[in-house]
């Protein structure tokens, strides 16, 4: 029931922002492998835009469990593999699959789902310890998922 | 074809990275005032599956932090005993006694308590934490108000009567009476909770000894319950802890005092049986 609303509510919210082409978070069409072949915002990414989403702790800090020698961001963790040549180990589909939802390509990965908005356990309103309320919407937005997808494929060796 | 290869090359990446797990920071041993030796590292309880080796929070920690708790004298939680101690002796409530007029002295009286904490109380048919016995004591026993759960009041004197087991062994029970509520915290740890869908086990577990961030995991023990945080520059009680991973995985948290964290506390305490209490501790 609660449930229900709070899924109800992140689609009003992310309809906000949505345009024609953007594929909502329930709407993802993953292979069998995980991957996603067309853009979520129907528009390309800007790597430029992405390496800040990926530094910066609220939006995608990636870097909190995954180290990249081309950003400059301080305390880079060792959680994940170093993303360092990403760009040579996967394609375009397959980076869109895993930073949407990892865990269509690495089952039970403790990698977090970027784009997802049903599915938590007792999930919480940002990082106030509060309940979800209308307000709830996936980690990052579509375009904000294909910045980062663009500038992952630049991570070449 | 293509794929498997990359995802087995990915895999073994992630191995690479979880062997580093096998030790802690560094092997500095904990002695206290030049005497109290305590046990940092022990084999892990038969019924923690997930670990060989348990470790003291201590020993992830840079050496000028473990500095500050070998004297008592440099530990900035050591403020809470002589608070702590000076409750003890406080007459307060309806009945006009102290903790001392029935308990007497808190070093005879309290030793060995924080270390079977929490524990089966059998008149109230539940387990109980140490904080959860203090405020029955003073509602049942000296009929005063209960303190706040998680207030500065309850952790001073949680600090007070822990120090009293200071160096002794954490052996909580996990059987008889208290599996249900072990069994309850069990599958809490297990649990991913929040929109980042993170479990206890995933940080603690899984990735002690790598890096957060900025953050060097530990196994996330207790036995250094209250522990002085620099972060918040306070004593900090084991379910204010258990608060804030819990709200860092973008979840609805749950309360100090709520009986889930008295299941997750007693599973937790469990995971450290075999290492010495060391309240005060000093954390990040
Ligand atoms: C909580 C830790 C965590 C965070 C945060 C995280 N990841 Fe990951 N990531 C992992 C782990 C662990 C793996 C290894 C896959 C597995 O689970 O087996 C992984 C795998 C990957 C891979 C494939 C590894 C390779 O071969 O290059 C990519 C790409 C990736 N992550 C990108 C990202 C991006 C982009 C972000 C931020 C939007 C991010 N990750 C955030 C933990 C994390
Ligand atoms: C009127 C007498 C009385 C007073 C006053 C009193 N207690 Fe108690 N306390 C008891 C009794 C009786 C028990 C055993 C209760 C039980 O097992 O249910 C007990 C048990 C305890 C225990 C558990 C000991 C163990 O071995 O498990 C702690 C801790 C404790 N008291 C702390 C305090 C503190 C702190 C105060 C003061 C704030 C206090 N008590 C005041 C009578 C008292
Ligand atoms: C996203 C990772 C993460 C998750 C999930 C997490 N924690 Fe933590 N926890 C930390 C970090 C970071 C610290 C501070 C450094 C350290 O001691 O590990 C910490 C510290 C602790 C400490 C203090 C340890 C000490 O010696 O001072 C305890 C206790 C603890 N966590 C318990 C838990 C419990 C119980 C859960 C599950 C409800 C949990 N944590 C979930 C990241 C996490």
């Amino acid at each position: 029931m609660k449930r229900t609303l709070i899924l109800a509510a992140a689609l009003i919210g992310s309809g906000a922002v949505v345009s024609a082409q953007t594929v909502s978070p329930d709407d993802v069409a993953y292979d069998e492998y995980g991957s996603i072949e067309v853009s979520l915002s129907g528009a390309a990414g800007d790597p430029a835009v992405g390496a800040e989403i990926m530094s910066d702790r609220g939006q995608g800090n990636c870097v909190a469990c995954h180290q990249v020698s081309a950003l400059t961001a301080a305390f880079q963790g060792n959680i994940g593999p170093s993303l360092d040549g990403a760009g040579d180990r996967w394609d375009e589909a397959q980076l869109r699959g895993i930073v949407a939802d990892a865990k269509m390509t690495f089952p039970d990965s403790m990698m977090p789902s970027f784009y997802k908005v049903s599915g938590f356990i007792r999930p919480g309103n940002a990082y106030t310890g509060k309940a979800a309320d209308d307000t709830f919407t996936s980690l990052l937005t579509a375009q904000q998922i294909e910045d980062v997808v663009a500038y992952l494929a630049t991570l070449k060796e | 074809m293509k794929r498997t290869g990359l995802l087995q090359t990915a895999g073994l990446i992630g191995l690479i990275a979880m062997a580093t797990t096998a030790t802690a920071q560094d092997d500095s041993q904990l002695v206290v005032n030049g005497e109290i030796e305590m046990v940092t590292d022990a084999p892990a309880p038969e019924n923690i599956g997930g670990l060989k080796t348990i470790y003291s929070g201590w020993r992830f920690r840079q050496s000028e932090m473990q500095a500050l708790q070998t004297d008592d004298f440099e530990n900035p939680g050591a403020y809470a005993i002589d608070e702590g101690v000076e409750m003890w002796a406080t007459v307060e409530g309806s009945e006009g006694k102290s903790c001392a007029s029935c308990h007497e002295d808190i070093e005879d009286s309290m030793a060995g308590v924080r270390a079977v904490y929490p524990k089966w109380n059998e008149s109230k048919g539940q387990v109980m934490t140490l904080a959860q016995q203090i405020n029955d004591c003073r509602t049942e026993q000296m009929g005063a108000e209960a303190w706040k759960y998680d207030g500065g009041d309850m952790t001073s004197m949680e600090a007070a009567i822990s120090l009293q087991s200071r160096g002794m062994p954490v052996n909580v029970a996990t059987d008889g009476p208290a599996a249900d509520a072990w069994a309850k915290g069990e599958e809490m740890y297990y649990t991913r909770y929040g929109q980042l869908e993170l479990s206890c086990a995933n940080c603690h577990e899984d990735n002690y000894d790598n890096n957060i961030r900025a953050d060097h995991l530990s196994q996330g023990q207790i036995n250094g319950f209250p522990a002085f945080r620099i972060k918040t520059g306070k004593l900090t009680q084991t379910h204010n802890r258990f608060k804030g991973c819990i709200r860092d995985t973008r979840a609805e948290t749950f309360s100090p005092g709520s009986d889930e964290f008295v299941a997750l506390e007693l599973y937790v305490a469990s995971r450290g049986n075999g290492l010495s209490v060391e309240a005060p501790s000093v954390r990040p």
